[in-house]
């Protein structure tokens, strides 16, 4: 059995992570994943909730070292967390903040600190770990309803993140500090601020800044090498913000398309290059590009894209098996790929994915729902390239209200799919085939808009 | 003292100051609702008007122009400014300088 290292450090005290500017050393970080791992109920299964990202590692490793297994859910929603109880019954959710209305047994993160003291001088080895242990189920929302499992084997999983540390040109030398938007359980969040840190020697910060001035002071008190690990929504809220930015040392950005203007004004704003990372929870890691400079996207080492049955598949690499895309893509050569747009069933908003037919499902199946149809509306100039695009729903159900309707809906699909608007019909406009048009679509759309703002006063 | 000093240069009511908010998420998030239908105490996160954190950072962004200061997370949770209508506005009145 091949055993692979838990972390690419050679230094025991050198800093794996930092909150709040001050560092905590590899030692400290592998004394509090032992105590961790003890400390744990006699369960296979992890489900990591937690929100702080150096707790998420800790408990990360602590099941790696146990042989546990974790599970990474999609969102923190109880309803979908106790989903996963069918998956794995076994579960304990192990959480940092408090999940007042979850029917699952939760384990606090405990209070490591006092319980132990790194002992200074004592010989820590890094822990090695089997390449064919089951590391981690990653959940996507899965477009079937049920949260949708993806197997990940530590060995694979290293691989791809290796390749992505040689592909963001990261050395042992010259470690990188990773400051993340993304949350730990989402797979870009995972692989790109917690195995990035730890297969390269380098480190993350444990927190998660949210708003634009917390980003900022928390790149201004990390080392000078530090990447910005985040969304294309997030980066355009960030440089509107008009803030005063430090030099960094370079940003990542994945989830969605993000445009070469973008690109561009972040690397002015940040005196620093930003790379993009294509890939799925699916997937993983697949390729990489300088948005600002290419349109191509370049494959990691050993991946390739393979056109069958009327599909691309990505195989090869890290790649467990061959994986459809979600993408419609033209392959440039064997190792580079233009993205030509996607799939028309996916929806993908602010990085969480689902299809329409999934939402159309759940739309229909509410009591007194006669017909309906979500829809994806044209991005027009006023949202701007990268805004969120909303979607909207068209709803036949008589006598029932707008809000009884995005209550019930509440209870089955995540609040970032949920219509805005929701907008009542008679009946749709289907025509001879039962399909309803984008063109219909968009006039009953514009029509709401009108009759919404002459209600409000905002049109003669 | 600091919510004292900022009540001092910007006197205004506060009923005034909810109003002046509401209207600014309703145009910021293109809501199908009125600025008069969020209830102060209401959640606007999750339930209630049901914000997800992409609107909280459209909101934040106005909000901070508006009022002429950066928001900033009060403790680990990012969004409990955002918990209702009520705690934005305090904390808005507590930190403006416009």
């Amino acid at each position: 059995m091949t055993q692979l290292a838990l972390l690419a450090h050679k230094d025991l005290d050198a800093p794996i992570a930092y909150r709040r500017g001050r560092p905590i050393s590899v030692r400290r970080f592998l004394a509090d994943a032992r105590a961790l791992a003890q400390a744990l109920p006699t369960t296979d299964h992890v489900i990591n909730a937690c929100a702080d990202r150096y707790r998420f590692a800790v408990g990360f490793a602590a099941c790696l070292i146990s042989g546990r297994i974790s599970l990474l859910p999609p969102s923190h929603m109880a309803s979908l967390l106790e989903q996963l109880q069918a998956f794995a019954a076994d579960a304990v959710v192990l959480a940092d903040t408090k999940h007042r209305d979850l029917r699952l047994p939760i384990f606090p993160f405990p209070n490591l600190g006092e319980a132990i003291a790194a002992d200074k001088d004592a010989h820590i080895e890094i822990p090695e770990i089997p390449a064919e242990q089951l590391a981690t189920w990653v959940f996507t929302s899965g477009s079937t309803g049920r949260p949708q499992a993806h197997r990940k084997h530590w060995g694979l999983l290293r691989k791809n993140v290796a390749n992505e540390a040689r592909a963001l040109g990261f050395t042992r030398e010259d470690p990188v500090t990773l400051v993340g938007t993304v949350p730990p359980q989402h797979m870009y969040g995972f692989e790109s601020t917690l195995l990035l840190a730890w297969l390269s020697g380098g480190s993350f910060d444990a927190s998660r800044p949210f708003y634009p001035a917390d980003i900022a002071e928390t790149l201004t008190q990390c080392p000078a090498n530090s990447m910005l690990v985040t969304t294309p929504f997030h980066l355009e809220k960030l440089l509107e913000a008009n803030l005063r930015l430090p030099k960094i040392g370079s940003l990542l950005c994945a989830t969605a398309p993000l445009s070469a203007g973008l690109a561009r004004r972040a690397e002015a704003a940040f005196r620093a290059p930003l790379f993009e990372i294509y890939g799925s929870t699916e997937t993983g890691q697949l390729a990489t590009r300088r948005t600002s400079r290419k349109t191509a996207w370049t494959l990691f080492p050993e991946v390739r894209l393979q056109a069958r049955d009327g599909q691309i598949w990505a195989e090869g690499g890290h790649v467990e098996g061959a994986v459809p895309l979600g993408d419609l893509v033209e392959q440039l050569d064997e190792c580079r790929f233009r993205l030509k747009g996607r799939n028309t069933d996916r929806v993908n908003i602010a990085g969480k994915r689902t299809s329409l037919a999934w939402l159309n499902q759940q739309l229909l199946a509410l009591p007194g729902v006669k017909d309906g149809c979500f829809y994806v509306p044209e991005q027009t100039e006023q949202t701007g390239e990268s805004s969120v695009i909303r979607l909207t729903a068209f709803v036949v159900a008589p006598g029932l209200s707008a809000e009884h309707l995005m209550a019930a809906l509440r209870q089955r699909i995540e609040p970032l799919f949920l219509p805005r608007p929701l907008i009542l019909l008679d009946d749709l406009p289907r025509n001879a085939v039962g399909k309803l048009l984008r063109v219909e679509c968009e006039a009953l759309l514009a029509q709401h808009e009108r009759d919404r703002d002459k209600g409000h006063g905002r049109l003669p | 003292m600091m919510q004292n000093a900022a009540t001092a240069l910007n006197p205004q009511d506060p009923a005034e100051l909810s109003g002046e908010v509401a209207q600014l998420i309703v145009t910021a998030l293109n809501l199908e609702m009125t600025a008069e239908e969020i209830a102060l105490d209401a959640p606007l996160y999750g339930e209630g008007l049901g914000l997800d954190s992409i609107d909280i950072l459209e909101v934040a962004l106005v909000v901070s122009k508006r009022y002429g200061f950066s928001l900033r997370a009060d403790n680990d949770d990012n969004v409990s400014i955002f918990t209702s209508l009520r705690s934005l506005c305090d904390h808005i009145q507590a930190n403006r300088t416009s």
